[in-house]
């Protein structure tokens, strides 16, 4: 269980926040202009279609920016730093998010960095937070290494 | 009869003035920051306080700040866009003097940011788009989010943490002679580097000041600021421009350009029919030392990936061909919480000769400002000279 600020759902964001609880990163896709959007809205934003639902994503995606927070506020209950960063969702959209299980360096945080999901408890509900996707890293240097061979 | 525009220079600044004092400032409440500079704008006009019909502000209610006052205005306006707020609401008193719903209007600004005196409580909500996707992540201060897109927009042009130092140095050159500016230590970029992190890539340096200050100005039509006693003194609006991006600087359009610099410059240049080439002097609203970069470019003064060099090449420091934030801007001078109504107070000022660190021969100052994070932008466009 991790402190700090605890989401409130509103109708519109539920379907979100009943998705991280189970396991489920869930993001609204147009049927209309067949894009996905985010921050949750009954419509599409891009091109104003009500036809629109909700579809389990799968949770990859590219760390895109970050800072490190060295000042997070005390309701967080650490003076570890934070890394609040960009994470794009190989879906297509983007999310504010935290990269965790890293030591809070620049060097362990190239951009481009493959990234996926994982579900960190805070109060009642279920936060999205990334960790670098070491199989792709893996496989990345070994493509990088059969490719100097 | 048709309705003049609202550019062109149809419209004069006539009034404008900063709070007596500015910094730490714990003794006066926030509201009365507003109070203080408006009288003494008023009294810069040179107009009586009953002539004022329209009162604009952002923060307080326009009913408050009307009230404080004793006036009763014929129009209000209480737009928040956060920062820009007195950008726009310079173009709005624009158009509500061209149009004649207004004809004297009063517009404000204070924040008591540093010591919270008569601060209403702030709380953000949990359910806002902010409360539900990025404050949890720790993205609760200007300083763990505004900063977020910045490593990807450096990336993009090979800027380094250098360059982010470089616009803090050539700021602080400015803030040196100048009293009133809370940064006035000389700093050189292994300094501003040195200086203690706060949300990597920045530096304490990199971030703004956090003071208690206020400002405010007085508008009216140019055919009537003819009759001043301070007619010679008066500030032309020739072009202006606004507008809106994401709620949450997470979903900004574009992390390495934003979309209000770029459209509200181009109708800010349109409307006021010049050239980047007729702007002798530079005010762009510097919470975080890359602002300036994002806006130079967006702005079309330079192209991408060339603001970092403009300022290596020291084109904005003193003595330079387009000097920027010449009070020492929100990173060395002040910044209250909601720093537009500053750019443009050193803007005027500059017009006016009447600067500090005056630069010779001023003539026509474009005014950027930022809200929100990367939520809104204001574009001024401000002359000494009616065309």
């Amino acid at each position: 269980m991790s402190q700090g600020p605890v989401p409130v759902p509103t109708p519109e964001t539920l379907q979100f926040w009943e998705g991280t609880a189970v396991g489920e990163l869930r993001i609204q896709r147009c049927n209309s202009c067949e894009k996905f959007y985010f921050y949750p809205r009954p419509y599409c934003p891009k091109c104003n279609s009500d036809n629109v639902e909700w579809r389990v994503v799968s949770g990859k995606g590219s760390l895109a920016s970050y800072n490190i927070n060295y000042r997070p506020f005390p309701m967080f209950g650490t003076e570890e730093p934070q890394v609040i960063a960009l994470v794009e969702l190989d879906e297509g959209v983007r999310l504010m998010t935290n990269v965790v299980g890293i030591e809070p360096v620049p060097e362990n945080l190239p951009l481009g960095l493959r990234v996926q999901v994982a579900f960190e408890p805070r109060g009642d509900q279920f936060l999205p937070v990334f960790t670098p996707d070491t199989a792709a890293t893996i496989a990345a240097a070994a493509s990088a290494l059969e490719t100097r061979a | 009869m048709t309705t003049p525009s609202m550019h062109g220079g149809n419209i004069a600044i006539v009034g404008a003035a900063e709070t007596d004092r500015i910094g730490k400032v714990p003794d006066v409440s926030m509201i009365h920051l507003h109070t203080n500079a408006a009288r003494r704008a008023i009294a810069d006009a040179g107009i009586d306080i009953s002539e004022i019909d329209g009162v604009a502000t952002a923060g307080p209610t326009a009913i408050e700040l009307a009230d404080m006052l004793g006036l009763r205005p014929r129009w209000a306006d209480g737009t928040m866009l956060g920062g820009c707020s007195f950008m726009a609401l310079v173009r709005h008193a624009s158009a509500a003097i061209a149009s004649g719903a207004a004809n004297v209007v009063l517009v404000t600004h204070g924040e008591s940011g540093r010591s919270r005196t008569g601060v209403p409580h702030y709380a953000p909500s949990p359910s806002s788009m902010g409360g539900q996707f990025e404050q949890p992540y720790g993205a609760l201060a200007p300083y763990s989010s505004f900063t977020t897109p910045v490593l990807a927009f450096m990336a993009s042009r090979g800027f380094t943490r250098e360059d982010l130092a470089e616009v803090v140095v050539s700021q602080r050159l400015w803030a040196i002679p100048n009293e009133r500016a809370q940064r006035r230590d000389p700093i050189d970029v292994a300094g501003v580097l040195a200086a203690p992190p706060v949300a990597y890539p920045f530096t304490r340096d990199m971030c703004c000041v956090v003071t208690d200050a206020g400002g405010a100005l007085v508008l009216m039509s140019a055919e009537r600021a003819r009759d001043l006693p301070s007619a010679d003194r008066a500030v032309y609006v020739l072009g202006s421009g606004e507008g809106t991006e994401s709620v949450i600087v997470s979903q900004m359009d574009d992390l390495e350009s934003f979309g209000p610099f770029r459209r509200g410059a181009k109708e800010a240049f349109e409307t006021a029919g010049v050239t980047h080439d007729d702007i002798d002097h530079l005010m762009f609203y510097d919470a975080f030392a890359h602002l300036p970069l994002y806006m130079l470019e967006d702005t079309g003064f330079v192209g991408k990936g060339e603001s970092a060099e403009f300022f290596r090449e020291g084109h904005t420091r003193p003595g330079g061909d387009l000097p920027m934030n010449t009070q020492g801007g929100g990173l060395s001078y002040t910044h209250s919480g909601m720093y537009g109504m500053f750019a443009i107070q050193e803007a005027v000022r500059q017009l006016r000769g009447e600067a500090v660190v005056q630069v010779p021969d001023v003539h026509t100052s474009f005014v950027q400002g930022v809200g929100m994070m990367f939520g809104a932008g204001g574009s001024l466009v401000l002359s000494n000279e009616r065309p």
